[in-house]
């Protein structure tokens, strides 16, 4: 991430004191080669790392938008709050709920939906376009159906269905908020994770299937010791960009809960944007923006790890 | 013999079972989409009700009343923001890719690590500075300040996936245009791009389906000039239940674009979503 930026930027030229003329064409060869690389490397660099650089600097101040002129340095004291701070606790602990519920969720949905849509029948193609619509609706658009037609507490399906087996009206959103957004979640990325892992699933070699099926190996055996290893590269794929998404959450919480009842389902993204658009509080919504991008690279590094050796130990 | 028949048989009587599996999985999933549409086409009164109803007399007069709401403004802001910053990522990604497929410049892994990592980069942590510079400079409520940021949220996956796409032209080719004496920039117009048209297509589109539907950074420096499409769907949150046939026709209109380009572009979907890995 931001640390990266040094290693990552253009690679220095090689300091050479006297240039003899075969190393300055070499140079200007490799300057020749880089240039097309320049315009897109340098704008990333300006549009991502130099904010996050400036919102560093603005969690080492006390800043709110509220009162001009109030911008003093207050050094770590930002930090000590956020620290502190019983909401921040619960938003990040949210936010890994969310996140992981949703992830796994919606890839042991997707493998299985995967499973069920690698296979020869009638309207295959029509199920396939069905199944992947929900990823394409826009997800605002997508979280107010829930919201409002789907999960309406008087008048929404969901309720109705569940009418008719006995159940009892439930006020979704306020009495399961979690379960709520990710339900709606789940619903937008189980697509995602269908489509990797069913490009995975058409990639597999048939001749390797019909030679062990030769070999009187059961479709369980046959599951577990050809398709899953071979899906692994699709599945952590999955997980991995499923992850990088679904931790910005912010539409659906947004949309559904309002972090609410409460803070019950406020999550980072919200929370910040709480601190930051409706508090003013400029220095504590960066001083949280810097805790969550250190968090990230921390989960992102051992996670990885933990998934790649999972992966590794079982095949 | 008998017995494999047994054994096809069961499987043909299995497999029925599971295509109805399948199809009612399926039918679930579009469920919401399903409703949404249809609730577009009632009137107010038919579109919150118990039991929720299935049939009425449609009628498009939501359609018409989303123009009198002011839609237009909105979606002539997200169209304009979407292809501006498209073309913007396509312009920058392409030559990035090539210096990094092609002709492969040295550090590519790291240089390719770097713009991956920046997706990983939570908005959240760079939102503050953005807002407060952007309203120092004067470019809140701008549509330009949102293609910049459109532009700099899609061009790491761009770059991924040109670069995918750039390494499947066969370098002889490349090198037989040379040979030739076609300039570096002939080489690119009438040699590489006719051959990785279909690739362009597939990282276009993965840029308007972000771009089309993006909505953190549109409510945050948005207002009333630059607000996109999200925003004018959020609108219909503070009259609260009352008014969702209005909400499901904007809904739908604003869904539309991205489901139908997605449909019909299935297979560069999957390998855009997986930023060039599948291919």
């Amino acid at each position: 991430m931001s640390a990266d930026t040094a290693t990552a930027g253009p690679p220095p030229a090689p300091a050479v004191p006297k240039k003899p003329p075969a190393a300055m064409s070499a140079r200007r060869q490799g300057w020749r080669r880089r240039a097309p690389l320049m315009p897109a490397l340098i704008f990333t660099i300006i549009a991502t790392q130099i904010p996050f650089l400036v919102t560093v600097w603005y969690s080492l101040n006390s800043w709110n938008l509220v009162n001009p002129g109030s911008e003093h340095f207050v050094g770590l004291s930002n930090y000590v709050d956020v620290f502190t701070d019983r909401v921040f606790r619960q938003a990040a602990l949210n936010t890994v709920v969310i996140t992981g519920g949703c992830v796994l969720i919606a890839m042991a949905l997707g493998i299985g939906m995967a499973l069920l849509l690698d296979r020869k029948f009638l309207g295959q193609s029509v199920v396939r376009t069905l199944m992947i619509t929900p990823f394409l609706v826009m997800p605002v658009a997508g979280a107010l159906i829930w919201q409002t037609s789907m999960l309406d507490p008087a008048f929404g399906i969901v309720n109705y269905v569940i009418g008719l087996v006995g159940i009892d009206p439930v006020n979704w959103t306020s009495s399961y908020p979690l379960v709520s957004v990710i339900g709606a979640l789940v619903w937008q990325w189980t697509p995602f994770m269908t489509l990797l892992v069913l490009a995975g699933l058409q990639s597999q070699g048939r001749d390797v299937l019909e030679a062990a099926q030769v070999d009187g190996a059961g479709p369980t055996r046959m599951f577990r010791a050809i398709t899953l290893p071979h899906l692994r590269r699709y599945i952590e794929l999955g997980v991995l960009l499923g992850a990088i998404y679904v931790v910005n959450t912010f539409d659906q919480i947004y949309i559904l809960t309002q972090g609410g009842p409460g803070t019950a389902s406020t999550n980072l993204p919200f929370y910040i944007y709480q601190r930051a658009f409706l508090g003013f509080d400029i220095g504590q919504a960066a001083a949280m923006g810097v805790v969550v991008v250190i968090g990230t690279i921390v989960v992102a590094t051992f996670a990885l790890r933990m998934l790649f050796r999972t992966f590794s130990e079982e095949t | 013999m008998a017995a494999l028949d047994t054994a096809v048989q069961t499987r043909r009587r299995g497999g029925g079972a599971l295509t109805v599996l399948t199809w009612f999985i399926g039918l679930l999933f579009f469920f919401p989409v399903f409703w949404m549409v249809l609730t577009a086409f009632k009137r107010e009164t038919d579109a919150a009700t118990d039991p929720p109803k299935l049939f009425f007399e449609p009628t498009l007069e939501q359609f018409g009343n989303l123009f009198d709401a002011g839609a237009g403004t909105y979606f002539l802001n997200s169209l304009f923001a979407t292809t501006v910053s498209t073309l913007l990522v396509l312009l920058l990604a392409v030559p990035a890719a090539y210096a990094l497929a092609i002709r492969p410049v040295k550090r590519t892994k790291d240089v390719l690590f770097f713009f991956i990592s920046t997706k990983m980069l939570p908005v959240v942590a760079v939102i503050v500075p953005i807002y407060v510079i952007a309203g120092q400079i004067g470019a809140l409520d701008n549509v330009w300040m949102l293609i910049v940021l459109y532009t700099a949220m899609n061009l790491p996956i761009a770059v991924w996936m040109m670069r995918s796409f750039l390494q499947e032209v066969p370098t002889e080719v490349l090198e037989a245009a040379q040979m030739d004496g076609a300039t570096l920039r002939q080489n690119i117009t009438q040699v590489m791009l006719p051959m990785v048209a279909p690739g362009l297509a597939a990282t276009a589109l993965i840029c308007v389906i972000f771009a089309w539907n993006e909505f953190f950074f549109a409510v945050n420096l948005t207002a009333s000039q630059a607000a996109t499409v999200p925003l004018f769907l959020v609108g219909f949150m503070t009259s609260e239940g009352l008014y969702w046939a209005q909400l499901s026709a904007a809904a739908t209109l604003a869904s539309l674009p991205v489901v139908l380009a997605g449909w019909a572009a299935q297979k560069q979907l999957v390998r855009g979503l997986s930023m060039g890995a599948i291919k």
